[in-house]
C-alpha cells in the first residue's frame, strides 16, 4: 500500500499536465478551426507565411 | 466533417467525363478543358504559382469556383484595419471556401505576392485575416486575386458573429474539459474504494477525502453554465432541466462530502462530474451544430450587404453603407443593382421589383415617382434622390411588421422542455418522499435517510433525457447542412416535422426569379457572338444570356449605351428600338443585329424551377396540401400553380394579406410552412408555423425564414421534412426510453439498492444508447 503514496500524486500529476495542455490549446486558440486544422495536417509543403495572428 | 471523412474521387471525376479542369463543372460539347474563359485564367493563375497541387486535392462542389465575369466592384480599403506596428489587416468571408485545398491555394496564393506578411484562412468560419505591409488599396488587389480564382469576398462584419458568442463557446468547452479530467481521475479512485472490500477505514478516508479534493472543485467551476441557467429559470420562476441538473449536481456533492466526512461506504463525487460531463459534452455538440448554421446564414448576409454610391456635391463619388444614407441624399443606381433606399428618380426608369411586390415581369417607373427599396434596377444607371433613411424606409417598416409577426406567434414551446416541466416537479417530489419515508417512518438515521434521497435526484439526473434531443438535434441539422440546408432556428426541426400544409410564393420560389433566355431555334453561332458581346454587361439580360452561353469569349471593343445596347463595330445587342425594331412589349427582350445579317431576337422569362412539379409531388406524397400566394397578377400566377400541379392559388396578395392568410391558417389549426424569397413575404415567413427561404433569396426573407436552401431547386424541402420528422420520432424514442430507465431505476433508488457502481453503469449506459439511436437520425 505504500506504493499509493508515489502512485496517486503521480497519476494524479499526469492528468494535470494533460489538463493544462487542454487550456492550453484551447487558450491559444487550437479549437477555433477544427475542419482546417483536419486538413492542415495533409498539407506537406513548407509553412510558407502563414502563421496565427 | 473532416476532409478524409467525405473524400470523394473528384480528381478521377475530372479526367473520365469531361470536366472543367479548374470548376470541375461539366463541360459543354466542343469545350476542350475549360468551361469558361474565366476557369481558364483561374487556372493558369494557379499554375503560374506553382499551386497546381490543388486540382489533386481538392473536393468542392462542381461549378462552385468558376470565376464571374463581372465580380462585384466594391472598394475593400475602407475595411483595412492599421495596426501598431504599421502593417494593415484586413478579414474577408470567403464563399467558395470548401475544402482544405481551398484554404491552402487561399493562403499559398496570397503569400506568393512579396509584401503580404501573412494569410490565415479559417475553414469552419470562411473567414480569412490577410495582413500586409503597404497601402489599405492593397485590398483590393487581395479581391481581385481571390476572385480570379473563384472566390467570392465580403467584408467579415462583427455582426457576422457576435465575440460573445466564441466566449461562451470557449467557456463551454473549457468546462467540459474539467468534467472529464474530474470524473476519469475519481473514477481511478472511486474503483478502488469498491473492490477493495478489505481496505482498512483509515485508508478509505483518505481516498473519500482525495476524492472529495478533486471532485468539489471540478462541480463547482464545471458546473457554472448549469448554475447560471438554472438561477435565471428559477427568477423566471419556471423550472428547467437545468435547474434539475443544478440541484441533482449540487445536492450530489454535499451529500459526498458529508460521507466523506464521517467515512461512509461511498462517496458519490464520480458520479456528480461523470453527470456533468456527458451533459455538458450534449451541449459542446449542440452548440457546434447551431454555430455552423449561424456562420453560414452570416456569410450568405455578409455577401449581400453592400454599400451605396452617394454622389456628392461636387459630381464626385464615395461608397458608403446604406444605414450613412440621409433622406436627401442623391445616390447613383447603376445597371443590374439592387436599391437599397427608398427613393425617387428625376428620369424614367425600368424596375424588376419582385421581391417587393412579386411581379415577375420589370416595370417602368415615370419620373417622380416613388422607387420601392429591394426592386432591381433592369434600365440604365441613374441618381435618385433618397426619400427616407435606411431606418424610416420601406425596409424598415417591412422588418418591424415581420418583428410583430414573431412576436404574435409567441413562443414555441420544445418537446424538451415541455418534457422538463412535467418531469422535474415529479422528480423532486419522489426525492423529498424518499427521505421523508425512510427518516420519518423508517427511523433510518437522517444522513442514511438523506443518502438514498440524493440516490433519487442523481440517478434521475436527466442524462439521457438532456442527451435525447440535443443528440438527435446535431446529428440531423448536420445531415441537412450536408445536403445544402441551413436551419437557422433551435426548434426550427420540431415545427418543420409538424407542417401539415405548404403556402409557396411564386416569383424567385416557384420559379427562379431571375430572367432565363428561352431558346427558340436562334441560331448557335448567333447566340455565341450574342453572349461574347453581353460580357461586356452588367445588365441583367445581358448577363442570362451569358449564363446560357459560358463559353463564348469576351469581344473586344464594346461600348455600351446605358439601358439601351451594346455596339461592337457594325453589331448592335439590345432593346429592339435600339435595333431599330420598334418598341419592346416588355422589358424582357434582347435583339442581335450583326451587320447586315438578319436581326436575332433573344427573349427572357422567369422560369419555373425545374424540380418544382417534382418537388411538390414529393410534398403530397409526404401527406402535405399546398397552395400558392403571389403578389403577381392573376393569368401569370394561374399558370405557375398548374404547372407546379397545384391547385389552390391566390394572386394579388401584399405582404399584409400574405400575412392574414397565414394567420387564417393558424387560426384554422392547420400548421403552415411557408416558403418565400421575397421582402414582400418576410412577414409571412415569420408568422408561419415554420418557414423557408429558397437559394437567392433576400437578405430580410433569410432573416425571417427559419431554414434556407443554399442549393437550387426546391428538391431539398421534401427531403428536409422526411429528416425532420425522423428525427423527430428519434427524439420521442429517446425521452421515452429515458423515462424508461428512469421507471426501473427510481424505485431501486428509492429502496437505498443504489451503489455509485450502479449509478455510474446506468448513467453511462442509458446516454451511450440514446445517442447510438440519435447517429440514425443521418439517413435521409
Amino acid at each position: 500500500m505504500d506504493a499509493l503514496i508515489f502512485l496517486i500524486p503521480v497519476s494524479l500529476l499526469l492528468g494535470l499536465v494533460g489538463l493544462a495542455g487542454f487550456l492550453w490549446a484551447l487558450r491559444s486558440r487550437q479549437y477555433e478551426d477544427l475542419d482546417g486544422a483536419a486538413a492542415r495536417i495533409l498539407f506537406d509543403d513548407k509553412p510558407g507565411k502563414e502563421t496565427p495572428k | 466533417m473532416s476532409v478524409l471523412g467525405r473524400a470523394r474521387p473528384v480528381a478521377s471525376d475530372a479526367v473520365s467525363t469531361a470536366a472543367c479542369t479548374h470548376c470541375g463543372a461539366r463541360l459543354a460539347p466542343g469545350q476542350d478543358r475549360f468551361c469558361c474563359t474565366g476557369c481558364a485564367g483561374a487556372h493558369a493563375l494557379v499554375a503560374g504559382l506553382g499551386l497546381s497541387a490543388f486540382y489533386g486535392r481538392r473536393d468542392t462542389e462542381a461549378g462552385a469556383l468558376r470565376p464571374e465575369a463581372m465580380p462585384p466592384a466594391l472598394d475593400l480599403a475602407p475595411f483595412v484595419t492599421l495596426r501598431r506596428d504599421g502593417t494593415r489587416r484586413l478579414e474577408l468571408v470567403v464563399s467558395g471556401l470548401a475544402c482544405g485545398a481551398c484554404i491552402w491555394l487561399v493562403e499559398q496564393a496570397l503569400a506568393a505576392e512579396a509584401d503580404v506578411l501573412s494569410a490565415r484562412a479559417s475553414l469552419s468560419a470562411r473567414r480569412l485575416a490577410v495582413t500586409w505591409r503597404g497601402d489599405a488599396s492593397r485590398a483590393n488587389d487581395v479581391a481581385a486575386t481571390l476572385g480570379r480564382l473563384g472566390f467570392r469576398v465580403a467584408p467579415w462584419s462583427p455582426a457576422c458573429l457576435r465575440a460573445t458568442e466564441d466566449a461562451e463557446g470557449r467557456a463551454l468547452v473549457r468546462a467540459l474539459g474539467l468534467a472529464a479530467f474530474g470524473s476519469m481521475n475519481i473514477m481511478l479512485i472511486s474503483v478502488a474504494v469498491w473492490v477493495g472490500g478489505d481496505m482498512g477505514p483509515s485508508l478509505r478516508h483518505g481516498l473519500h477525502w482525495l476524492a472529495a479534493l478533486i471532485g468539489l472543485p471540478v462541480v463547482l467551476v464545471a458546473g457554472m453554465p448549469f448554475y447560471v441557467s438554472a438561477w435565471r429559470a428559477i427568477r423566471a420562476g419556471r423550472p428547467s432541466m437545468d435547474l434539475a441538473v443544478s440541484l441533482g449536481v449540487l445536492a450530489t456533492a454535499a451529500m459526498s462530502l458529508s460521507e466523506t466526512v464521517r467515512n461512509g461506504p461511498y462517496t458519490w463525487f464520480d458520479g456528480a462530474t461523470m453527470l456533468l460531463a456527458l451533459l455538458l459534452a450534449g451541449r459542446v455538440f449542440d452548440r457546434a451544430a447551431r454555430r455552423r448554421a449561424r456562420q453560414s446564414m452570416a456569410e450568405l448576409l455578409a455577401l449581400q450587404e453592400g454599400l451605396v454610391s452617394r454622389v456628392l456635391d461636387d459630381g464626385h463619388m464615395e461608397a458608403v453603407p446604406a444605414e450613412a444614407v440621409a433622406a436627401g441624399d442623391r445616390v447613383l443606381v447603376a445597371a443590374g443593382e439592387r436599391l437599397r433606399l427608398d427613393g425617387v428618380a428625376a428620369v424614367e426608369t425600368l424596375l424588376d421589383a419582385a421581391a417587393t411586390t412579386g411581379e415577375s415581369v420589370p416595370r417602368s417607373f415615370a419620373a417622380g415617382q416613388a422607387l420601392p427599396a429591394g426592386a432591381v434596377n433592369m434600365g440604365a444607371a441613374f441618381t435618385m434622390a433618397v426619400s427616407a433613411a435606411a431606418r424610416d424606409g420601406s425596409l424598415a417598416a417591412m422588418a418591424r411588421l415581420l418583428e410583430r409577426a414573431e412576436q404574435a406567434k409567441g413562443r414555441f414551446v420544445a418537446i424538451a422542455d415541455r418534457a422538463s416541466r412535467f418531469y422535474v416537479p415529479v422528480v423532486h417530489a419522489v426525492a423529498a418522499l424518499t427521505f421523508l419515508a425512510w427518516w420519518g417512518v423508517l427511523d433510518a438515521p437522517w444522513q442514511g435517510a438523506l443518502v438514498n434521497a440524493v440516490c433519487v435526484l442523481l440517478i434521475t439526473c436527466p442524462c439521457a433525457l438532456a442527451l435525447a434531443v440535443p443528440a438527435v438535434q446535431v446529428v440531423a441539422v448536420g445531415a441537412l447542412f450536408r445536403r445544402g440546408v441551413l436551419v437557422t432556428s433551435a426548434t426550427a426541426l420540431e415545427r418543420l416535422a409538424g407542417a401539415d400544409h405548404v403556402v409557396f410564393d411564386k416569383t424567385g420560389t416557384l420559379t427562379e426569379g431571375r430572367p432565363v433566355l428561352i431558346l427558340q431555334g436562334q441560331d448557335p453561332a448567333a447566340l455565341r457572338r450574342a453572349a461574347s458581346i453581353a460580357r461586356a454587361s452588367r445588365h441583367p439580360l445581358a448577363q442570362a444570356l451569358v449564363r446560357a452561353c459560358p463559353g463564348a469569349p469576351i469581344a473586344d471593343g464594346v461600348r455600351e449605351v446605358p439601358g439601351q445596347g451594346l455596339f461592337q463595330g457594325a453589331a448592335r445587342l439590345g432593346s429592339p428600338s435600339f435595333c431599330g425594331l420598334g418598341a419592346a412589349m416588355d422589358g424582357m427582350m434582347l435583339v442581335l443585329r450583326d451587320g447586315d445579317a438578319a436581326p436575332v431576337a433573344f427573349r427572357f422569362a422567369d422560369r419555373m424551377r425545374e424540380d418544382a412539379a417534382a418537388s411538390i409531388a414529393s410534398l403530397r406524397e409526404l401527406g402535405l396540401t399546398t397552395e400558392v400566394l403571389s403578389g403577381d397578377g392573376e393569368g401569370a400566377v394561374a399558370a405557375a400553380a398548374r404547372q407546379a400541379g397545384i391547385d389552390t392559388w391566390e394572386s394579388g396578395a401584399n405582404p399584409i394579406t400574405k400575412q392574414a392568410r397565414i394567420a387564417e391558417l393558424r387560426d384554422a389549426g392547420r400548421h403552415p410552412l411557408m416558403v418565400g424569397d421575397g421582402i414582400n413575404d418576410a412577414a409571412a415567413l415569420a408568422a408561419a408555423h415554420v418557414s423557408a427561404s429558397p437559394a437567392g433569396a433576400t437578405d430580410l426573407a433569410q432573416t425571417a425564414s427559419d431554414l434556407v436552401l443554399q442549393r437550387d431547386g426546391l428538391a431539398t424541402l421534401p427531403a428536409a421534412i422526411r429528416i425532420a420528422r425522423r428525427a423527430q420520432a428519434i427524439a420521442r424514442q429517446n425521452i421515452g426510453f429515458s423515462l424508461l430507465y428512469n421507471i426501473v431505476a427510481v424505485p431501486m433508488a428509492v429502496l437505498g439498492l443504489v451503489t455509485p457502481l450502479i449509478a455510474a453503469v446506468v448513467m453511462a449506459s442509458s446516454s451511450l444508447v440514446v445517442v447510438l439511436n440519435a447517429l440514425r437520425a443521418a439517413k435521409d
